[in-house]
């Protein structure tokens, strides 16, 4: 009788979890094996001949690279600013709720409306960062344009979208810090950088690897800029692995390879939660 | 007792009206239309449904406001799969060939009865029949459509010298008066051509100009490598690069008409569709003109038609009909042109009393029109979304000097085969 009220109180969690998780999830691997249909020409049973043309198709690895590189360049850099800022509005400081505000506005607002904002900050000549750089006498660089700096300005602009929202976690972190801790250290004589490294720092492990698997998933996950911003250009140097998988499913219609390609991305993130999990576990203290 | 009485009483009441309300109303039809609900387009397309209803009590019309093409052809084409009602709908002119593949819609020469009807059917502008027509079939009804046209700032050309009643004519007059309206300091370009969201679509003016369409008019064949194409493309190169009278790189679709209303650039390539917005908004004497010349004139057009599904009743079809001939009359094309910029559809549509008064006090609302003499299709074939694709990122790439013009254009051409063959 107790594992019947049991499972009954699972029940709901699991037919969520099961129709809009699992469910999706296997149909579309099992969407990964059959050909692009249309009503003249139905789909059929095609093998691995979807998983054959993405490893031969130049644009899957290209957006999987550029992927690569925005998540190397927004992870590391948001967690360091996200903590900075948090030691910074932990202190006493004139003005503290206007500032954890101001760090914190950027994760309120939309993505669309971020993008919306920076796409006029970017614009050559006329945008804000041109502007400024004119004053020192720098002139306009298109950033967006170039394929050389695109992929930049797009992880400039996730940091900063990004790593206040971050900023709340270790916050919250650093103030379940008992403070006999830091006089303790004070008696010992330790300086600031050394109780940050060897005392702060090690307690915040558990919201750093919280922290940092959000960070992996978003870097995948993130994608609505793209839309207004640059649409993957030019020539796919903005690309990402989510923003293509959209293309495919809706603008070429192409539901089955677009699962090839969601399988891929799957494959991708399971990975590297596993190893964040296992490898990191062991460098993480919790109380 | 009494409530329960009172409540069976209004119960009967809904009952009935509800089993009458069926014969009132014959024919149901749900339009699925390609704006966002609340724009200044919902407004109007609103008030010419209630017009149409007004007319024609026995038909309803619910019109379901969907977003930008692509949300509407995938919610349609949803709604479709599932069942659910769609009788008609205005989606991208482009998506001919994908919505034939998916045997979604039916042929307007499949529906037309009467001489008058197939009449109805030629007495639209050849050009913006193009891309709503293969095999020898009309699929499409033009509705909301555009063209590109050349706006420039007269006030610089006045400023460089130039006649701010002469804009340039050919590609060779477009360099040489860019390079007066140049500035060296960077704060004025002479042109910008866009070059992010559809840069098919302007140079499908490029190589008309040259005298190179795109693709063939069965959707099975591009041009993509022909030398007439590389030419242009090397062309829009040069206008960054060699000339440097235009932005080396990519130029922004979405902030192109800031850069011209804040005097930027004297000269911009944009849609019709901007012409309202540049009108209200420009603090300077400005100028629509047609797109320039190289061995002739040439613009793709753009936008929207109205299609027929095939899963549909006889009376509904009828009733799709009426609806699509309805909009698509001169007074309301004319109406239609005035309140969007959009180009009228048919000559009779610019004979209308209020459009030819709209246009004598504001004549470059007829630019677009005369334009379309030299028009052709915008590029549409098979497996649109991955051609067009493939030949944007051949122009990004050429821009942006990743690749020649020739390289570039190969690659596309080779992709663009792969594609369509099966379909030949």
């Amino acid at each position: 009788m107790k594992h019947v009220y049991g499972w009954l109180l699972l029940t709901p969690a699991a037919i969520l979890l099961i129709g809009f998780t699992h469910y999706p999830t296997l149909r579309t691997i099992g969407e990964s094996f059959f050909s692009r249909g249309s009503s003249l020409r139905p789909s059929r049973f095609i093998g691995l001949d979807n998983y054959r043309a993405m490893f031969d198709d130049p644009i899957f690895w290209k957006v999987l690279t550029n992927n690569l590189w925005f998540a190397l360049g927004t992870i590391p850099t948001s967690i360091i600013l996200a903590l900075t800022m948090a030691l910074l509005v932990n202190r006493a400081l004139p003005g503290r709720a206007l500032v954890r505000m101001a760090f914190f506005t950027p994760t309120i607002l939309p993505m669309i409306a971020v993008a919306n904002i920076w796409l006029f900050f970017y614009t050559p000549d006329i945008g804000l960062i041109d502007q400024i750089l004119s004053l020192v006498g720098i002139s306009g660089h298109n950033w967006l344009g170039d394929p050389a700096t695109v992929l930049g300005a797009i992880i400039v602009m996730t940091i900063w979208k990004e790593a206040g929202f971050f900023m709340i976690f270790y916050l919250a972190a650093l103030q379940h810090l008992p403070p006999e801790l830091r006089e303790a250290s004070r008696l010992e004589g330790a300086g600031r950088w050394h109780h940050f490294r060897r005392v702060t720092f090690p307690l915040l492990m558990p919201t750093t690897l919280f922290v940092l698997i959000n960070a992996v998933i978003n870097s995948f996950k993130l994608v609505d800029h793209l839309f207004i911003l640059t649409k993957g250009g030019p020539n796919n140097a903005s690309n990402l692995l989510l923003y293509y998988i959209f293309e495919t499913a809706f603008s070429y219609f192409d539901t089955n390879f677009a699962a090839t390609l969601t399988v891929a991305l799957l494959f991708l993130l399971a990975l590297m939660a596993l190893a964040q999990f296992y490898l990191l576990d062991k460098r993480v203290h919790y109380r | 007792m009494k409530p329960l009485k009172k409540l069976l009483g209004a119960l009967s009441i809904a009952a009935m009206c509800w089993s009458a309300n069926p014969a009132a109303a014959a024919t149901e039809l749900t339009m699925y239309y390609p704006v966002a609900v609340g724009g200044p387009l919902t407004a109007i397309v609103d008030s010419m449904v209630a017009d149409f209803m007004t007319e024609n009590p026995d038909i309803t019309v619910n019109a379901i406001y969907a977003g930008n093409y692509n949300d509407a052809r995938i919610k349609a084409l949803a709604a479709l799969n599932s069942g659910q009602p769609a009788q008609t709908s205005v989606m991208f002119s482009i998506d001919l060939y994908e919505l034939i593949e998916q045997d979604a819609i039916v042929a307007f020469d499949d529906i037309v009865t009467t001489d008058e009807e197939r009449a109805w059917l030629d007495s639209f502008y050849p050009a913006l029949m193009e891309n709503g027509t293969t095999g020898g079939k009309t699929w499409g009804i033009p509705f909301q459509r555009s063209t590109i046209v050349m706006y420039y700032n007269k006030d610089a050309f006045r400023a460089a010298g130039l006649d701010p009643e002469a804009p340039p004519q050919t590609w060779d007059e477009l360099v040489e008066m860019g390079k007066k309206l140049t500035k060296e300091d960077g704060s004025q370009w002479g042109a910008m051509i866009p070059s992010t969201g559809y840069p098919y679509w302007m140079f499908g003016a490029l190589t008309m100009q040259n005298g190179q369409v795109l693709m063939n008019d069965s959707g099975d064949t591009t041009f993509f490598d022909d030398p007439a194409v590389v030419e242009a493309l090397q062309f829009w190169y040069d206008l960054g690069n060699t000339h440097q009278i235009m932005p080396a790189g990519t130029i922004e679709w979405g902030t192109l008409r800031q850069n011209f209303l804040e005097g930027k650039t004297a000269i911009m390539w944009h849609s019709t569709g901007n012409l309202t917005a540049v009108k209200d908004n420009a603090t300077f004497d400005f100028g629509v003109a047609m797109l320039p010349a190289s061995e002739r004139r040439g613009t793709p057009t753009g936008g929207g038609n109205f299609y027929i599904f095939k899963q549909t009743t006889p009376e509904e079809r009828t009733a799709a009909m009426k609806l699509i001939k309805f909009m698509t009359s001169p007074e309301r094309s004319a109406e239609w042109s005035m309140k969007t910029g959009y180009v009228g559809i048919s000559p009779a549509a610019y004979q209308n009393e209020a459009l030819v008064n709209y246009v004598e006090e504001f004549p470059y609302a007829a630019v677009a029109r005369d334009q379309l003499e030299f028009a052709t299709a915008e590029l549409s074939t098979y497996q649109t979304g991955r051609v067009r694709k493939a030949l944007d990122d051949a122009i990004q790439a050429a821009l942006t000097g990743a690749a020649t013009p020739e390289q570039a254009l190969g690659e596309a051409q080779a992709v663009a085969e792969r594609l369509l063959k099966p379909y030949r």
